[in-house]
């Protein structure tokens, strides 16, 4: 085929819609992985003038700039910004953007979802920036502990504002786990074992699998603390059953997971950057995959080391504070590798290198305090005050601001397609580093020397005047810091020179492309032999251009890219991928609805809100697939290979697969929470006698029966799916029908005790379980009759099956759980 | 061993520590390499010995140390007295064992062990006397155990450490610590 018509097809199946509604409907993970990262950059600028005034507030003892109605306000969304609505989504544009690139792909696993992950994040963010304006603010600190965040002593709609617009936002967290997963696990180039991934993908695929696993305890405790606010379910209230130390437990079985979510993206990018910059391959890429690994695990065991001080038993936190320490090593192993990579290398100081060896500074320094900050009697007495503050910055700026100001840097010639014009640059890190060492250094000692956090004010007597005033200096000066970058990398867009092809002279994949890229990354598509492609081969980003690699056609105006075998990597089937599209936009929409209702109290609202999403799902899925299979598929270079339809272990497949375990994470944090408040909170056991019951259970198991045992005929012979899928619906809802009549005959009213409340919590949610399990086989039954799923293409099947089995799954337990409650009462 | 020796340790270990990482840092920058990481001795070193073994070696002894001084903080026998603190927004209250009360003012008997039993009857606090103990939190629905003992006679600034909101930076009061054997005064100042 001609070159040029295969790039002139390409572009025309794989670029956005023009105009206006391009902009609405895009699907692209070049355009929205820019869009994420560009929000996010202006959500840092948000928080940094927040930043500014609480500088500004702090610079002198008795200060009048600001009260402290206002000042609640300022930090509280200066922590909430930065962490929700600058790290995260610019760790998720991060990846949006680079990983289809560096795997040798064209797009992400579910590019729909892509958008959709956008849109919740917009409208979540703009939820938090309008209640900023309006004075509504949340202001009870960015970890919201109740009773302070709650109805009692926070009446108005700012803690509302927190739960609600955050758990918005986490829906593209998650959205955007699920994917990650499934892309690193499926879509790289031919033959890319997993040994042969670039070392940023096994980081990428650490910090996915923790955001999967670390949001749900997180999202749990929004939804159980917005239910507490909004109906008076007593989940936090010590004097009905509930116990505020369940919300702490909770938001830092996400929060601690999620330092680590922040800073193994950046230091997969240092890991990418500094064998480039040193000429020479990372050392121990084996050793550093085990660490990163070791510490995706370690850092869930080690959240009670926020909660030194509530009065948990010495030995228990002994426990905590070692892995607290122990996570010091995994870290220790990737510092030295750098180094080593450094030492037998020769190094270029090239500008990334610049903010390179300021991550090394801020973040050594910060990892010290951390190792500190996890000695018990140590943080007794430092926990809460200024030195925690800037122990928490110099790790957070550390270890993910200044990695990702070099990844900037370093990959901006990637994106514009330009060079750098000027030595802004290099003024701009000057001022960033000196104004955030200015800004925090001193800080341990203000802490050390006994000033709390969150104070709005400080009397001259105290003595830390001179240190407050150096801070705020120092931040001012950062903030012009980063106002330079802004400026620099304004002008590299407008007025850079344009750069040749692989201007580092980099190994991954992402430079064997035209700079700017294409929508579709690789007119065809890699082969690959060793972690260092572009060593191997340094034409290779010409050969692909010229067709020379797989799937190099363009028929049917489909979006194509391939999907290889987990482990070895071997091409596997084409993965036929889903164009603009705007309906990512408009379940968003509807989304967004059910959120806002819930804020506004205008609770009658929300349930037709979650009817239209699942109408909205319902359609999403129900625009995938196909009637006729093309049938295997000439891939280019001797492959044939089927299309994904045709597939048992889909896409879909395993990102069902992802999403129950997401949701079983939420699931088994809600059974946590049930007992820690039945053992640990006051006011157990509830008032009055309450039995055993048994019918009721056996009725939710017998539906659970019927269901999986359907689901299994069906699955096992296709001439009986569809009378297996309206059985294993019919079995979801004997299930639901078995848990209501359990919940309302009985357990008591949700607002008379935290144990109602759990039970009513937990009943609800295996209600929900179940409900979208039997929708999920209605789902199969229909699209057996329209000709979408047939023996040849039974997938859906599988994947329906996965989602009815969990659904009775979590029913029966929650039956039993609560059934045989009342006798242990 | 008290805690301000364990932060004097720590600190000497941390500046070593970091000094040892910015002068490796320092000479990878300036050496000039052969490239020649493909050797396996490299890798053993750098994540064998520098990565591994040395955080493994310089954690463990340091761990060992700080349960050792935790332990040794611990309420050990019976104190002297124990004392009911209540926290509030915004203020503090302190119950002795003689049935009176105080509000802002919390006397102890210097050189002994006293006890406070602390809790909270609306949001999260902590109570912090930086020169006498560590923090402990006080939360509603819960009472904390605290001990902490004055070498001499004097007063002391305490603090509310965690948010609980307008007032949460003025939430303060101060310990007098008296002479043992003269409590007087204490309760002809209650409020």
């Amino acid at each position: 085929m001609n070159v040029i018509q295969l790039h002139h097809d390409l572009t025309r199946i794989w670029n956005n819609e023009p105009g206006w509604r391009g902009v609405f409907s895009s699907v692209s993970h070049t355009t929205l992985g820019k869009r994420f990262m560009i929000t996010a950059a202006v959500f840092f600028g948000i928080g940094g003038v927040l930043a500014m005034l609480i500088r500004a507030q702090l610079a002198t003892p008795a200060s009048a700039f600001t009260g402290p109605e206002v000042y609640g306000q300022i930090f509280t969304m200066h922590g909430s910004i930065m962490m929700f609505l600058f790290a995260i989504p610019m760790l998720e544009g991060f990846a949006i953007y680079l990983l289809p690139k560096i795997l040798g792909a064209r797009d992400l696993a579910y590019p729909r979802l892509t958008a959709l992950g956008w849109w919740c994040y917009l409208f979540g963010g703009t939820i938090m920036l309008l209640a900023l304006l309006g004075g509504v603010a949340p202001d009870a600190g960015w970890f919201l502990y109740p009773p302070l965040s709650g109805k009692e002593f926070t009446p108005g709609v700012n803690s509302d504002v927190w739960l609600l617009g955050i758990t918005f936002v986490e829906i593209s967290a998650l959205a955007a786990a699920i994917e990650i997963t499934v892309t690193i696990l499926k879509f790289r180039a031919a033959n890319m074992s997993l040994t042969k991934m670039p070392i940023l993908a096994w980081y990428l695929l650490a910090t996915a699998g923790m955001m999967i696993f670390g949001f749900p305890p997180l999202i749990l405790g929004s939804i159980l603390l917005e239910v507490e606010r909004a109906f008076g379910w007593p989940f936090f209230q010590p004097e009905l059953g509930g116990s505020p130390l369940l919300w702490q437990h909770l938001f830092w079985l996400f929060g601690h997971p999620e330092v680590y979510i922040i800073f193994l993206p950046a230091a997969g990018a240092l890991s990418t950057i500094i064998p480039v910059m040193a000429r020479t391959p990372l050392i121990g890429y084996g050793a550093i995959v085990t660490a990163v690994m070791a510490l995706a695990f370690l850092s869930f065991g080690l959240w009670v080391h926020h909660m030194f001080t509530t009065g948990i038993p010495h030995m228990a936190l002994g426990f905590f504070s070692a892995a607290s320490v122990l996570v010091a090593i995994p870290t220790a192993v990737q510092i030295f590798a750098w180094i080593g990579t450094m030492w037998a290398g020769r190094p270029k100081f090239t500008l990334p290198m610049y903010y390179i060896v300021g991550f090394f500074v801020v973040f050594v320094l910060g990892g010290l305090t951390g190792v500190m900050l996890a000695i018990v009697p140590f943080d007794q007495q430092v926990h809460d005050t200024a030195f925690v503050t800037a122990h928490l910055h110099y790790v957070l700026v550390g270890g993910f601001v200044f990695p990702m100001l070099a990844a900037a840097y370093y990959w901006m010639p990637h994106v514009t397609g330009r060079t750098r014009v000027m030595r802004v640059g290099i003024a701009a890190f000057w001022l960033i580093f000196i104004g955030f060492n200015l800004t925090f250094l001193q800080m341990h000692l203000t802490g050390l020397l006994g000033m709390p956090r969150r104070v709005y004010t400080y009397p001259v007597e105290a003595g830390w005047t001179l240190l407050n005033l150096t801070s705020s200096v120092g931040a001012f000066m950062q903030a012009f810091g980063f106002g330079l970058f802004a400026l620099d990398i304004a002008l590299q867009r407008r007025l850079g020179k344009p750069t040749r092809r692989d201007p580092w002279e980099a190994e991954t994949l992402e430079w064997a492309m035209p700079t700017p890229p294409p929508q579709y990354n690789f007119a065809s598509l890699p082969t690959v032999s060793s972690r260092e492609p572009l060593s191997d081969n340094r034409r290779i980003g010409v050969d692909l251009a010229a067709g020379k690699g797989l799937l190099g056609r363009a028929i049917g105006g489909r979006r194509e890219t391939l999907a290889v075998d987990i482990v070895t990597g071997a091409p596997e089937h084409v993965a036929i991928l889903p164009g603009s599209s705007l309906t990512p936009l408009f379940t968003a929409l509807v989304f967004g609805g059910f959120f806002m209702s819930m804020l506004l109290g205008i609770y009658w609202l929300a349930p037709v809100f979650i009817v239209g999403a699942a109408v909205m799902i319902w359609r999403w899925v129900a625009t995938t697939g196909t009637t006729h299979d093309p049938g295997p598929v000439d891939a280019g270079n001797g492959y044939y290979l089927p299309t994904g339809f045709a597939i048992r272990g889909s896409v879909g497949y395993w990102g069902s697969v992802l999403a129950v375990a997401a949701s079983g994470t939420l699931f088994a944090s809600l059974v946590f929470g049930y007992f820690f408040l039945w053992v640990v909170a006051p006011n157990w056991p509830p008032p009055g006698a309450f039995g055993a019951y048994l019918l009721e259970p056996i009725i939710v198991t017998a539906g659970a029966l019927l269901a999986v045992v359907a689901a299994r005929l069906g699955l096992r012979n296709f001439d009986r799916s569809r009378s297996g899928a309206i059985a294993a619906a019919a079995g979801s809802a004997l299930a639901i029908a078995g848990l209501l009549a359990g919940a309302i005959r009985h357990l008591p009213e949700p607002t008379f005790h935290a144990f109602a409340a759990t039970g009513w919590a937990l009943t609800g949610f295996a209600v929900f379980s179940c409900a979208v399990g039997a929708l999920a086989q209605l789902f199969v039954h229909r699209r057996i009759a329209s000709g979408h799923v047939i023996a040849q293409r039974p997938h859906e099947l599988r994947t329906a099956a996965v989602w009815s089995d969990y659904g009775v799954g979590v029913a029966v337990v929650v039956a039993w759980l609560l059934g045989l409650s009342g006798a242990a009462l | 061993m008290r805690v301000a020796d364990l932060w004097w340790w720590m600190l000497g270990g941390s500046a070593i520590l970091s000094a040892l990482v910015f002068i490796l840092l320092l000479i990878a920058l300036r050496r000039r390499g052969a490239a020649d990481n493909r050797q396996p001795g490299r890798t053993r070193v750098w994540i064998g010995w520098l990565g591994l073994v040395m955080p493994v070696g310089v954690l463990m002894v340091l761990l060992a140390f700080a349960l050792w001084v935790g332990q040794r903080n611990l309420p050990v026998g019976p104190a002297a007295q124990t004392v009911q603190v209540t926290a509030f927004n915004y203020g503090w209250e302190f119950c002795y064992e003689d049935g009176s009360c105080s509000q802002g003012v919390l006397r102890i008997p210097a050189g002994q062990p006293v006890d406070l039993d602390i809790t909270a009857t609306d949001v999260i606090h902590s109570l912090w006397i930086p020169r006498l103990a560590g923090k402990m939190d006080a939360i509603p629905g819960q009472v904390n155990r605290l001990r902490i003992e004055a070498d001499a006679p004097g007063t002391f600034e305490a603090v509310c450490a965690e948010y609980c909101g307008v007032g949460h930076a003025d939430h303060r009061f101060v310990v007098e610590a008296y002479a043992a054997g003269a409590p007087a005064g204490r309760t002809e100042a209650a409020e």
